[in-house]
């Protein structure tokens, strides 16, 4: 909430220098990704002007969603996973794609601030008792396993910028993607500031059989769809044992 | 082709669904058995949640038991009233076997549970099936089968367990306290590693039960038809962690496997298919325990929507 607040502050700041001329535009190819029985990971085109020069950041931030992170230890012979930490709302999926390497236009501070930036992801641990050095070697392995898991990326797919008004880049949503309503952040950096910016909801969602299937299983007559599928494994069994007794 | 799996939430290729069904199917066909202990592990392993895994593998299982138990029941060897009270026990267990998954799985212990029980199980049956077949088939004499002394003269601890019952068609008289415990510990692993049991029902039902041997298959297969229904059944409902379509593609391919491995079993001598099973069992048992003892190549990892609620 703070965030898209601090966004429309930007914005509404941006907006009276130039009254009639909007300094940033953007939107995507697509605002609905479909996730569909073949579904198999898919890019999104997110394409947009500027009035003048200046380096662009976009940030994709999927829905947030409590992410455990277990580490193991040795108990005798075995592995087994000793403790945990529970980072609160954590999201879960995140991209940074930009124009220029981050450190080369901003600062660290403002980046902060935005959470732009793997490193500057606000998460929130669930047990504050924890030492900081363990949070942190918690905090990078959840970064690490989510890029690991394609959902977590910074900079690996850049924006092309055209003549300095111009500008697109293609957003990867690999087949593990969750569903929910993405936002996808468009920042316009002008010496160090950010002079304009935008935000493109963007909706992931089941569609098809797939979903039905989901919907179903998930609903409240979850009973009844599992009546059905041990029906049909039942029949199935039943079926192939008769047509083979034949045979 | 890649193909959505809408309840695990992943995408696989279609062909790796398909060899796996196709594959664990003729397997089962030809040892005669249920392929859970090997299909439970293998999902897991491509990357399917374990609980669906073991959710999936139930449903998978009832329509392998099905066409077993009606093939048993058209010769009549089916003890029903054993079946029923197995199956009783199979159901408590098997309730127990799912709040218990839960309860692992927010504690983040479930993968090494289910390890840890693959390996003592399948260590413990693929052991003593190697150790009953190897010294038969080296000596070209038929291994110590009758090891079950049946009959009046023997009496053991369990012959003085209250609330006894007649078995008509096994020709028991026993507490039926004995079939509800082997019922449950039955239920309580269809629940947690996926597995249909008869492994375990089998042999207990021999040499604890003493029951004669033509009707402990269409018994224990008409109890695990049973409890594999009712586990499916409240996964589905408690934990939807039933995946239909992932069910339906290994089970469309695992029929006609089970059928060319049952038809080639005819064809390949009984020690040697024992012999050849112990050693698969024994096999999937150390490679899940060297992954136990090996230090792991990441010791962090991501318990995805193990949050607890």
């Amino acid at each position: 909430m703070m965030r898209v607040f601090l966004v429309l502050l930007v914005l509404i700041c941006a907006v009276p220098a130039k009254a009639q001329q909007v300094p940033l535009v953007a939107d995507l190819s697509n605002h609905l990704v479909a996730i569909t029985t073949g579904f198999s990971g898919t890019d999104v085109l997110l394409f947009g002007a500027t009035d003048g020069p200046g380096d662009i950041v976009v940030v994709v931030r999927g829905p947030a969603r409590d992410e455990v992170v277990r580490r193991k230890g040795r108990f005798g012979p075995i592995w087994a996973n000793s403790d945990s930490v529970t980072f609160r709302a954590a999201p879960t999926y995140y991209r940074v794609a930009s124009s220029r390497p981050l450190d080369e236009f901003a600062s660290e501070t403002l980046l902060a601030r935005q959470q732009i930036g793997l490193e500057n992801i606000r998460l929130l641990n669930s047990d504050e008792t924890l030492p900081a050095v363990e949070v942190t070697s918690f905090r990078q392995a959840l970064v690490r396993l989510k890029t690991d898991e394609s959902l977590y990326e910074q900079g690996l797919s850049d924006i092309t910028l055209m003549s300095n008004r111009l500008f697109r880049t293609a957003l990867h949503f690999p087949a593990n993607v969750p569903t929910g309503t993405y936002t996808v952040e468009v920042y316009l950096f002008r010496e160090g500031q950010i002079t304009a910016a935008e935000i493109v909801p963007l909706t992931i969602s089941k569609i098809g059989v797939g979903a039905d299937i989901y919907d179903f299983a998930h609903g409240p007559l979850a009973f009844l769809y599992g009546l059905l599928a041990v029906l049909l494994a039942g029949s199935a069994g039943w079926i192939a044992g008769a047509v083979f007794r034949r045979v | 082709m890649q193909i959505y799996l809408p309840i695990a939430e992943m995408s696989v290729h279609i062909l790796l669904v398909l060899g796996l069904g196709g594959s664990v199917g003729f397997l089962s066909g030809l040892f005669g058995v249920g392929g859970g202990f090997l299909m439970t592990p293998l999902l897991i392993f491509i990357g399917v949640p374990p609980s669906v895994a073991v959710g999936t593998q139930a449903a998978q299982t009832v329509a392998s038991s099905v066409s077993g138990v009606t093939a048993h029941m058209r010769r009549g060897n089916v003890d029903f009233m054993m079946g029923a009270v197995l199956t009783a026990g199979g159901f408590v267990g098997a309730g127990m076997g799912v709040w218990l998954f839960n309860v692992l799985k927010y504690a983040g212990h479930i993968d090494l549970t289910i390890s840890v029980g693959y390996v003592f199980f399948l260590g413990v049956v693929g052991t003593i099936m190697l150790a009953e077949s190897v010294p038969g088939v080296l000596k070209k004499r038929p291994a110590a089968v009758a090891l079950a002394a049946r009959g009046p003269g023997r009496h053991m601890w369990m012959h003085g367990l209250p609330f006894k019952m007649r078995f008509r068609r096994s020709k028991l008289y026993v507490s039926a306290l004995l079939p509800l415990a082997i019922g449950w510990l039955v239920g309580l692993l269809v629940a947690m590693m996926g597995v249909g049991g008869g492994f375990l029902m089998v042999p207990a039902m021999i040499y604890l039960l003493g029951m004669p041997t033509q009707v402990v298959i269409g018994t224990s297969l008409f109890q695990i038809t049973f409890v594999t229904a009712g586990t499916a059944l409240l996964q589905a409902t408690v934990n939807q962690s039933v995946d239909a379509v992932l069910a339906l593609l290994l089970l469309l391919i695992g029929v006609i496997g089970a059928q060319i491995g049952a038809r080639l079993s005819n064809k390949v001598k009984g020690e040697h298919l024992r012999i050849m099973l112990g050693l698969i069992v024994l096999g999937v048992a150390i490679r899940l325990a060297l992954d136990l003892v090996i230090p792991p190549s990441d010791i962090f990892s991501l318990g995805t929507g193990e949050a607890a609620p």
